[in-house]
């Protein structure tokens, strides 16, 4: 037996000489990507690259390569191997000379090979995956197929020896189709009517069907919610309760309507910077607000504020970049060519975000109910007649702000610094710790005002301390003084304070108004402010009372809404200065940097970025020949199992090299041009491949020579995830329930999983048909997610996980055969079991058909019904509220069996 | 050509970072590596579905396990082990601002008087240890003990410290200590998962389960949260009705049909999934029998102070020592409560922490001698320890009744305690300034507490990498150093 698994070890080896002998160097220049890169990440750049420049000398970047190193002298010369310090190096025999330094000696094959390069002149050619995307020839015909994927695919097997399977049987391509494009089983009558005449024709609308059905958005949103580290709580210590299901809807809804990629990418990045920007471009940028909110007592907001900015680099790069940008945080990349100064280039892009890691997760939109925008419109049509403001606008923020003018609320406002925006409106300075007070500006801008008349400033405020003052200023922080008053204490008085103070009333025209306040003395609690709202005065008028009621209701109505944490932008008068943070230390600030792309992506310097939209846009614009290969990969690994990169997340010199080079360019130039970005034309084409619809079945030989199925000599068979797995029992059982959307349910769980300090909330099980939603909408908890979901690998969702990877263990099995939700499906299916006609032979038959699509072999029913027999007794006690006499039934027994077997668990 | 060798290099790498190949039987590498090399044709070579392999150490070490006690809140080294009389003498003096410029606190503000010590200390047993009053029980072993008296980390609040402890990076998202340990060394246990985890104090750590979550480690290397209430792991009972019988049944039919099943199609993975509904019946009785307690004799009960089915910090050491015996490779108790700033009954140094002492003293102590009485001492590392230190200062925040004594969280000092598994006994190691404050000399940081477990277990935290996102990772990140002079 060993040494039939060593024999598996060799054949890798084979089959990886043979996959990469048609896509080495194109002539007998030595490659510098593919032969000498990964020689040198792996011998010399832990020394001499981006973390160390040991001797003064790196193989980072080129230029520095043959950059003259401490000695002086450079240590390559190009053309002339003899002279070149490199190769006397690691020629060397003394060992305190010789490099590597550590590790072993390179072997003469090696040193030739650099020698040769040298002496080539030591080209140095660009890692394959930042080069220019360019449409591939197709390779020749195939007596296999026509179809284009098919010709990319059989080249390399022939190359192996290795010949396709078959096409699986329609029984089995139905349910792999169902699985794969929907994440469900595919629906029995689509299933009929292929199965009566399975041709391709019929094939091709079963897959139409299944692409065009509303279910295919809540699939292929659980793969993507991954990469959004989606979850409905914040995370860290308390990890409270996040209202941000409504971005969920969103990605279901993108991919429901196959929204083209390149827009789905900008209105997750940037949509709030889109000229006028929709409720659902807006919803849509909460993509990068699934970063953590740290409520835990006593921690500094900035820290975690550019822990989410780092993260959100990081997520970016690696979703949209297959780029692992999280060491260039602290150092330039140890392996690729990126430098530390380019990382905070690139998050300079992020850095001009208003959000600030408060508490209450502001800045927020709201969605409302239909009911109350009607309500809303009567207010403000009420408002409006009485203040003579126009009337035709849409109910968002900048209509509300203008409604209940002059009065100003720092949830409506611009722009803020360190103060804590509460989603009722007020604010406060607070902080725990009064040694980092002397660093904080607190101060509140609105933009736009229009100051001519303005005479007084209203306050409300309530504080324990004598020691603030208000300064309100034009323009920006540095503007002319209009008012500069201290705020007494409110001690003794019950609730808050209006106060009103004169200004300095001769400036004119609209401007940004800035309202600081400043402790003086920096000290808890003197100095400390809670502010309700701020008050306009003009020319001494004070609003009307029967006004003010109706903005106050106008406001709390608006604040009834649906909360989501939203991206907002800075205005240019408080952008943040980005800095360099020495090893990644956001207190050891360094250089000041300007937005700005990395260099190797924009090689010919042909691509301007200065804002986060020009990003977006960037990454999905014809210059960037990474998006489209990652993003096609991704797509690919979701139906294969593996990537054609198999490390989806890293397309950098350390990531494993293609599979089937020629096959992600095509995929990546159709997806990007031909098809303009369409996801269902993609997998429609993948679907439609031989390579897809091949018999998963395998044989000694193909797992001897390929034991993985990278190169696809069969179909693909693999475990399904913790949603596929969920929702198909659901599914198959009938207690499915399939409406799509709203907020995040709480189906069963044992008790006492959430156990979170600082929170008292709890698992509130659902009753009623929320019990049996799919598992995308199960309440994600990133302390403690749902447990079943996390032993079929889901992740925690606490930053992005490109690859779940899967595994194979005794606590899957726990879960399917004892999890109360799991026997409350198998109860239900052991029902339908018993309410089918005939026999007990024929009500198994029946069952198995309902699962598989085909008639089962006898000896299969013939085991189910030995354990029906041996479970006559009744035993089984129910776990739902439902008819008990039902439960007792050994037909429950036999329906959890068959929700365990592997088949069952596993797309084949 | 270049393919080849790329091939072969991961190859080579991966093996001596002993990812797999050991005879093909580990699978560790396996499923480390996406089954590259796997090799699941014959079932004695399954991998074994609770993360034990035969891993491969670095070196010889003494340790085959750990038992971690993690007191989670971190509790006050000043009021248990850092004795330091000026500390006293300052006492309600205000704290000179030398020690307050630039420097974060979670909850101190302004200028906080000094606090001197809470407890009465006294040295005990040969080594002349230092140990409060608040500890009578456990200073009759500090012999056997190892004082880390110059800890300190980086992170100043709980949930990132915790993580920084267990996990080598203040952020979510590495893989846990534990599951470092079971990836590097698998695990002894048969029918039980290689890392464990058992909660007391009624919630769990302020990090919540990432401080035993596997991170980019395959998820079989994750913590297993024992319970002591409801079932011991989840899922682990059967339902009420199905009986032993009938599941062993279920298992067979399910086994037989995916064997056909295997036989049709020949995918190895199937073997391996019938080898874990096989593995998983087995835990369904090893696990509940290794969590009853009941078995245990009375003279144990009353050495711990065990209660059987309560979720105590008593009834987990037992359950340590338990599971220790079976071969479990790293028990990880936690024991919520230690955050002493005085802001309420329950979190004053002069309410829930003496509780707290109560709570661990009489337990941590029974621990420590029942494992010796057993031979066991030795090659068992105990660590007890919170997630950073406490202050020399009184915390001073507002609105807090004023007869409430309490320490805000501190980095630069706290007190840690090791045991067994080849570190020395009896000896003192580090040492704070007069008011223990910070460390003056042997300071040791996390990441080398972290280095030093590991090579207490044979490894070698630097060759104990895992590589992800194109990066070698380490559970020390890119520090540490192993704390050499306490290794006996």
């Amino acid at each position: 037996m060993r040494t039939y698994s060593m024999i598996g070890v060799c054949g890798v080896f084979m089959f990886a000489l043979i996959v990469f002998w048609g896509c080495g160097p194109q002539s007998d220049g030595i490659s510098y990507s593919e032969e000498i890169k990964p020689l040198l990440n792996q011998k010399c750049l832990r020394c001499h690259g981006g973390i160390r420049q040991q001797g003064g000398f790196s193989l980072l970047f080129e230029e520095e390569a043959f950059a003259p190193t401490e000695s002086g002298k450079a240590a390559i010369i190009r053309g002339n191997a003899n002279s070149s310090e490199l190769i006397r190096r690691v020629k060397e025999s003394d060992p305190e000379v010789r490099m590597p330094q550590e590790g072993e000696a390179l072997t003469m094959a090696e040193i030739e090979l650099l020698e040769k390069w040298i002496n080539q002149g030591a080209r140095w050619d660009e890692h394959w995956s930042y080069r220019e995307l360019k449409k591939p020839d197709l390779p020749p015909e195939t007596e296999w197929t026509t179809h284009p994927i098919d010709h990319f695919i059989y080249a390399i097997l022939k190359d192996n020896f290795l010949e396709p399977s078959g096409r699986a049987k329609p029984h089995v391509l139905v349910r792999r189709l169902g699985l794969d494009l929907i994440g469900l089983p595919t629906p029995q009558a689509w299933a009929e009517n292929y199965l009566k005449e399975p041709t391709s024709d019929n094939y091709e609308k079963l897959v139409d069907s299944l692409l065009a059905s509303p279910h295919f958005g809540e699939r292929w949103a659980a793969v993507w919610l991954d990469l959004a580290r989606y979850a409905d709580s914040q995370g860290y210590e308390k990890d409270q309760f996040r209202s941000i299901w409504k971005y969920r809807d969103w990605v279901i809804s993108a991919f429901n309507k196959d929204m083209s990629f390149d827009q789905f990418t900008v209105e997750q990045l940037a949509g709030d910077m889109l000229p006028d920007p929709t409720k659902d471009q807006l919803i849509a940028t909460a993509f990068h607000r699934n970063t953590m909110t740290n409520t835990e007592g006593g921690t500094e907001d900035e820290e975690y504020r550019s822990a989410a900015i780092i993260d959100r680099v990081n997520t970016t790069f690696e979703v949209w970049q297959g780029t692992t940008m999280s060491c260039v945080q602290c150092h330039s990349h140890p392996y690729d060519p990126f430098s530390h100064k380019e990382y905070y280039q690139i998050l300079d892009f992020f850095n001009q975000s208003q959000d600030a890691d408060l508490d209450s997760e502001f800045p927020f939109d709201y969605v409302h109910m239909d009911t109350t925008i009607s309500d809303l419109d009567e207010i403000a049509k009420w408002i409006q007649e009485k203040r003579e403001l126009p009337g035709d606008e849409a109910l968002d923020r900048h209509t509300i702000r203008e409604l209940v003018f002059p009065r100003l609320f720092a949830d409506l406002s611009d722009g803020f610094n360190d103060i804590l925006i509460r989603n009722n409106g007020g604010f406060s300075t607070w902080s725990y710790n009064a040694n980092n007070l002397k660093n904080k500006q607190f101060y509140l801008l609105f933009e736009d005002i229009d100051i001519t008349g303005l005479t007084q400033i209203g306050v409300k405020y309530s504080s324990n301390g004598d020691d603030a003052l208000l300064e309100v200023r034009l323009d920006d922080k540095d503007g002319r003084i209009l008012c500069s008053q201290p705020l007494s204490n409110t001690k003794g008085i019950k609730g808050s304070r209006y106060r009103y103070f004169d200004l300095d009333s001769t400036a004119t025209g609209a401007n940004n108004l800035l309202f600081q306040f400043v402790n003086t003395t920096n000290k808890l609690p003197d100095g400390m402010v809670a502010v309700e709202e701020l008050e306009l005065v003009y020319n001494g008028e004070r609003l009307p009372e029967a006004i003010r009621q109706k903005q106050d209701q106008i406001l709390d109505l608006y604040r009834s809404g649906i909360m989501i944490p939203v991206m907002r932008e800075r205005p240019m008068a408080l952008k943040r200065n980005t800095h360099i943070y020495d090893r990644g230390n956001y207190q050891t600030k360094g250089e000041p940097v300007d937005a700005g792309l990395p260099g190797i992506l924009n090689r010919d310097g042909s691509s301007n970025a200065h804002t986060r939209l020009d990003l977006a846009r960037w990454l999905v614009s014809d210059r960037n020949s990474l998006t489209p290969r990652v993003i096609v990969n991704r797509f690919w690994e979701q139906i294969f199992g593996y990537g054609i990169v198999r490390t989806l997340e890293d397309f950098g010199t350390q990531g494993i090299t293609p599979t089937h080079p020629k096959l992600l360019e095509y995929l990546a130039w159709q997806f990007s041009r031909d098809w303009n970005w369409s996801v269902k034309r993609l997998l429609k084409e993948i679907v439609l491949s031989e390579t897809y619809q091949q018999s998963s079945a395998t044989s000694r030989e193909k797992l001897e020579s390929d034991p993985n199925n990278y190169l696809l000599s069969r179909g693909p068979r693999i475990r399904l995830s913790a949603e596929q797995i969920r929702d198909q029992a659901l599914a198959v059982s009938g207690l499915l329930n399939t409406k799509i959307g709203g907020p995040s349910v709480m189906p069963p769980q044992p008790s006492g999983i959430w156990q979170v300090v600082y929170n008292n909330a709890t698992w509130e099980e659902a009753y009623g048909d929320d019990r049996y939603r799919r598992g995308i909408y199960t309440f994600w908890r990133r302390t403690t997610p749902y447990p079943s979901m996390v032993a079929f690998d889901s992740p925690s969702r606490e930053v992005c996980v490109s690859r779940r990877i899967r595994t194979n263990t005794p606590i899957q099995a726990l879960v399917t055969l004892n999890d109360p939700a799991y026997l409350e499906i198998a109860e239900h299916l052991g029902r339908w079991i018993s309410d089918q006609e005939g026999t007990l032979n024929d009500q198994f038959s029946a069952a198995l058909r309902h699962l598989f699509y085909h008639e089962p072999n006898p000896d299969e029913v013939a085991v189910l019904l030995d354990l029906y027999e041996s479970s006559q007794q009744p035993q089984v006690q129910l776990i739902s509220a439902a008819d008990k006499a039902d439960l007792q039934s050994p037909y429950t027994v036999v329906a959890n069996a068959i929700l365990n077997l592997d088949v069952f668990l596993t797309k084949s | 050509m270049k393919i080849v060798k790329d091939f072969r290099n991961r190859y080579v790498k991966s093996q001596t970072r002993r990812h797999f190949l050991r005879q093909c039987s580990t699978g560790l590498g396996a499923m480390a590596l996406g089954s590259i090399f796997a090799c699941r044709n014959d079932k004695e070579h399954l991998l074994h579905p609770t993360g034990t392999v035969e891993g491969i150490s670095h070196y010889p070490g003494k340790a085959k396990r750990v038992i971690y006690l993690h007191m989670a809140g971190s509790p006050s080294q000043l009021e248990l082990f850092d004795y330091k009389p000026t500390l006293n003498d300052l006492h309600g003096k205000p704290c000179p601002d030398s020690l307050l410029e630039g420097r974060n606190f979670a909850f101190i503000s302004g200028t906080p008087e000094m606090l001197g010590h809470q407890g009465q200390f006294k040295q005990y047993g040969e080594s002349g240890a230092w140990v409060s009053h608040y500890l009578p029980h456990f200073s009759s072993v500090v012999d056997d003990v190892c004082f880390l008296k110059a800890m300190h980390t980086d992170e100043f609040n709980h949930a990132p410290a915790q993580l920084f402890l267990y996990s080598g990076s203040p952020r979510l998202g590495r893989p846990s200590m534990g599951s470092w340990i079971t990836y590097g060394l698998g695990s002894e246990a048969q029918d039980l998962p290689g890392f464990v985890v058992l909660v007391s104090g009624g919630l769990t750590p302020s990090a919540g389960k990432s401080v035993w979550g596997s991170g980019f480690l395959p998820s079989v290397y994750q913590g297993v949260q024992c319970r002591s209430e409801g079932d011991p792991v989840l899922f682990i009972n059967n339902p009420d009705g199905i009986s032993r019988d009938i599941r062993r049944k279920t298992i067979d039919a399910i086994n037989h049909l995916n064997k056909k099943e295997y036989e049709e199609v020949g995918d190895p993975e199937i073997l391996t999934r019938i080898a874990q509904y096989e593995m998983a019946f087995k835990m369904q009785m090893s696990v509940p029998e290794v969590m009853d307690i009941n078995r245990e004799p009375q003279y144990i009960h009353n050495l711990y102070g065990t209660e059987p089915g309560k979720a105590s910090f008593a009834n987990n050491c037992l359950l340590a020592r338990r599971l220790a015996e079976q071969g479990v490779r790293f028990i990880q108790l936690f024991h919520w409560g230690w955050d002493s700033h005085g802001a309420s009954k329950d979190e004053a140094l002069n309410g829930g922490f003496v509780d707290r002492c109560q709570e661990v003293d009489k337990a941590m102590t029974a621990l420590l001698t029942d494992l010796k009485q057993r031979g066991m001492l030795d090659e068992t590392l105990v660590v007890w320890g919170g997630e950073f230190g406490r202050t020399p200062m009184r915390e001073n925040r507002l609105g807090v009744d004023p007869e409430l004594i309490g320490r805000d969280h501190h980095t630069d000092a706290f007190t840690i305690w090791m045991a067994g598994g080849g570190v020395k006994e009896g000896m003192t190691f580090g040492e704070t300034d007069e008011i223990g404050y910070a460390g003056v000399k042997d300071k040791v940081h996390v990441h080398d507490l972290q280095a030093t477990i590991l090579h207490t277990l044979g490894l070698d935290h630097e060759k104990l990498t895992y590589q992800f996102q194109g990066r070698d990772f380490r559970l020390t990140d890119v520090h540490g150093k192993v704390v050499k002079p306490i290794i006996a």
